[in-house]
């Protein structure tokens, strides 16, 4: 049962034990033990499942095969031509029913009034542009479940091989990375975040740097905190004694004896970072405009919160119930991996 | 206990050294921008050129970056060109501002997360050590920038109990500061509960605490006095580490409920480039974190004979 639990025991390096994709299942398999993380998984699905079902739908639509789309796209607005403020802003659960389906098919294809609709079911109602929020949620979750693992994983690719070079060498390379690790997790990462965004602009490549670049000091740390322990087992003695060079004891032989808290680790992070990702779209400095974010959703309709709450309230229990669905996940993964 | 202070303090100007011409050297990326934004979009080059040169921008970078480190050393932050004037004279009352709402926060925050946290690291697996993990995870997932919508709806729209921006425009008013203190302290009490919780838990399982229940002392005894005093040592490093933790949640707060501190001054500034406002906050800010961090260290030797003497 050891060499399928997530921190299998150091003896069995992957070559011996069984092959990846068994030891994968088992995890998920172990991880039905722990309600709160199949409860975190399950919310996490569910946000996979409709990032997955935005972009399915996004090409079906270009490749013709779907004329609407299963709901509307993102940016369109509900107002044939401009109505007064108070009429195409709709409560939740208002169905409105003026044309048929099929003349708006007819006047989209014509590309006359582009992007507008005023018929349909707005379940989560309509914001301050008239735009469709379920819609605007729906799309968003593509984008947030995009950038965030990219950014996570470059943090990763670039903490990584920091951790286990101050970790495995020590001496002065382990001084060196050490301090600029410290240098900046001593600094406010938001700080750094706005400041780098403001100089750079706000893109999502940009992100992904400041992401990488803030996040890097944090995995080092905890990278290096293995590999100091891990160094020390017979496994390792052995392949040096073997020959092997140094990339070859680092990812082959200790990296994979890590991967147990480095799981439970990158799930935080993820959630970490969508949360990150959310509060520059809330600052004004995430992605441009147009394009649905959730943190862009909050801070453009946050001062209307008063009178119209849905608009702000949906944004915010999207972006809440997937960082939980992560968090409970890695809490679920940490007691699984604990058990053992 | 000298040599520990010292380095420490090495290690501070050290890092505070690296951060401040870290900063210098990202502003200086796009340096034309600041004379947009102090003569606005619509001023011509030669506006701009003529006021980058009366500011000194034309200067080498090193120079610059030595006159600002010998006049911050003794006590000269320089001019803020957000708010055309000393940066001390912005600074301290921001400053000021927010270590009354941080204060605030930490009062409710401590005691509560510490309770929580004992209470559900007691008897681990139980139906009150799930409810309070389970809450604390929940609470802890809910962003600062979606939780202080959430609350503003219920409280200031819904309920009308309490204002919903804390400018402070009428002088101090503690009333103000409730929603927003509320936020952050939503947000970080289920970190330090749950470390607490954890911590707790070990120590439950320890001989010791075994030997105490099975030599028949009464629970709360054994509670009392022999687990709390070993199970309280992490959560006092975790709190002190959430002092440095805090900053990002109260800009995010300061920025939404356009409340008057810290971390609004250093998110208008970064927004500015106003590079001498930014350093001074940035010093600050890293002052803060260091000194946490040792105090952190020093507590949790002091608490920890085995560290102690060893």
């Amino acid at each position: 049962m050891s060499d399928t639990t997530l921190n299998g025991s150091p003896q069995d390096t992957p070559r011996s034990g069984p092959s990846g994709l068994a030891r994968f299942f088992a995890s998920v398999a172990l991880l039905r033990e722990s309600r709160v993380g199949m409860i975190g998984a399950g919310l996490v699905l569910i946000w996979v499942f409709m990032a997955l079902l935005a972009t399915l739908n996004s090409l079906l639509v270009d490749a013709g095969v779907l004329q609407l789309g299963i709901v509307f796209p993102p940016n369109a607005t509900f107002a044939p031509i401009m109505p007064p403020f108070s009429e195409f802003i709709v409560r939740a659960g208002t169905t409105i029913n003026e044309m048929p389906v099929e003349e708006i098919c007819s006047l989209i294809a014509s590309g006359e009034n582009e992007g507008s609709y005023n018929c349909g079911t707005f379940w989560l109602g309509t914001d301050h542009l008239g735009r469709d929020i379920w819609a605007r949620i729906f799309y968003g979750s593509q984008t947030v479940l995009t950038w965030a693992p990219i950014a996570t994983l470059c943090a990763y690719a670039v903490g990584i091989p920091m951790g286990l070079a101050a970790g495995y060498k020590g001496g002065w390379v382990d001084d060196l990375l050490s301090f600029l690790a410290n240098v900046i997790l001593s600094f406010p990462v938001l700080v750094l975040f706005i400041l780098f965004i403001t100089l750079v602009g706000a893109s999502a490549i940009n992100i992904v740097v400041a992401i990488t670049f803030a996040s890097a000091p944090g995995i080092m740390r905890i990278v290096r905190g293995l590999t100091l322990d891990l160094r020390t087992r017979e496994y390792v003695f052995a392949a040096q004694t073997r020959g092997e060079p140094t990339w070859w004891i680092l990812f082959v032989e200790i990296l994979p004896n890590a991967r147990g808290p480095l799981i439970v680790d990158s799930m935080l992070r993820l959630g970490y970072v969508i949360i990150t990702i959310g509060v520059l779209g809330f600052l004004g400095l995430g992605l441009p405009p147009p394009d649905p974010d959730w943190g862009g959703m909050i801070n453009e309709t946050r001062q209307m919160a008063m009178s119209f709450p849905w608009m702000t309230v949906f944004p915010c229990l999207a972006i809440s119930s997937l960082v939980l669905g992560f968090n409970l996940l890695a809490d679920g993964l940490r007691e699984v991996s604990m058990r053992d | 206990m000298l040599i520990f202070v010292t380095r420490r303090a090495a290690t501070m100007v050290l890092t505070m050294i690296a951060v401040s011409m870290l900063l210098f050297a990202a502003l200086e990326v796009n340096v034309e921008n600041v004379a947009v934004k102090v003569l606005g979009p619509y001023s011509t080059d030669e506006q701009r050129n003529i006021w980058l040169e009366n500011n000194g921008y034309f200067e080498p970078i090193y120079v610059r970056y030595f006159t600002w480190l010998s006049n911050f050393v003794v006590g000269d932050f320089g001019e803020s060109i957000r708010f055309r004037t000393d940066v001390s004279e912005v600074l301290w009352p921001r400053l000021g501002n927010t270590a009354i709402l941080a204060a605030c926060v930490f009062a409710v925050v401590i005691p509560v997360s510490l309770l929580l946290g004992v209470l559900s690291g007691m008897r681990e697996g139980s139906k009150l050590d799930r409810t309070i993990s389970v809450t604390s995870i929940v609470t802890t997932s809910v962003p600062e920038f979606a939780s202080a919508p959430l609350l503003s709806a219920i409280f200031v729209f819904y309920l009308g109990l309490l204002p919903g921006t804390s400018g402070m425009a009428a002088g101090f008013d503690p009333v103000q500061l409730i929603l927003p203190a509320l936020v952050l302290i939503i947000y970080d009490f289920g970190y330090v509960a749950r470390m607490t919780r954890a911590s707790m838990a070990e120590v439950m399982t320890t001989n010791y605490i075994r030997t105490a229940v099975l030599k028949g002392l009464p629970y709360r005894r054994v509670i009392l006095r022999h687990a709390l005093r070993n199970a309280l040592i992490a959560p006092f490093t975790v709190i002190m580490l959430q002092i440095n933790w805090l900053l990002s949640g109260v800009i995010v707060v300061e920025f939404f409920f356009a409340y008057k501190g810290f971390g609004a001054l250093l998110l208008e500034a970064s927004l500015n480039q106003d590079i001498y406002l930014i350093e001074a906050c940035a010093m600050v800010s890293v002052f803060v974190a260091v000194m946490t961090q040792a105090l952190a260290d020093i507590g949790y030797t002091y608490l920890n004979p085995r560290i102690r003497f060893s």
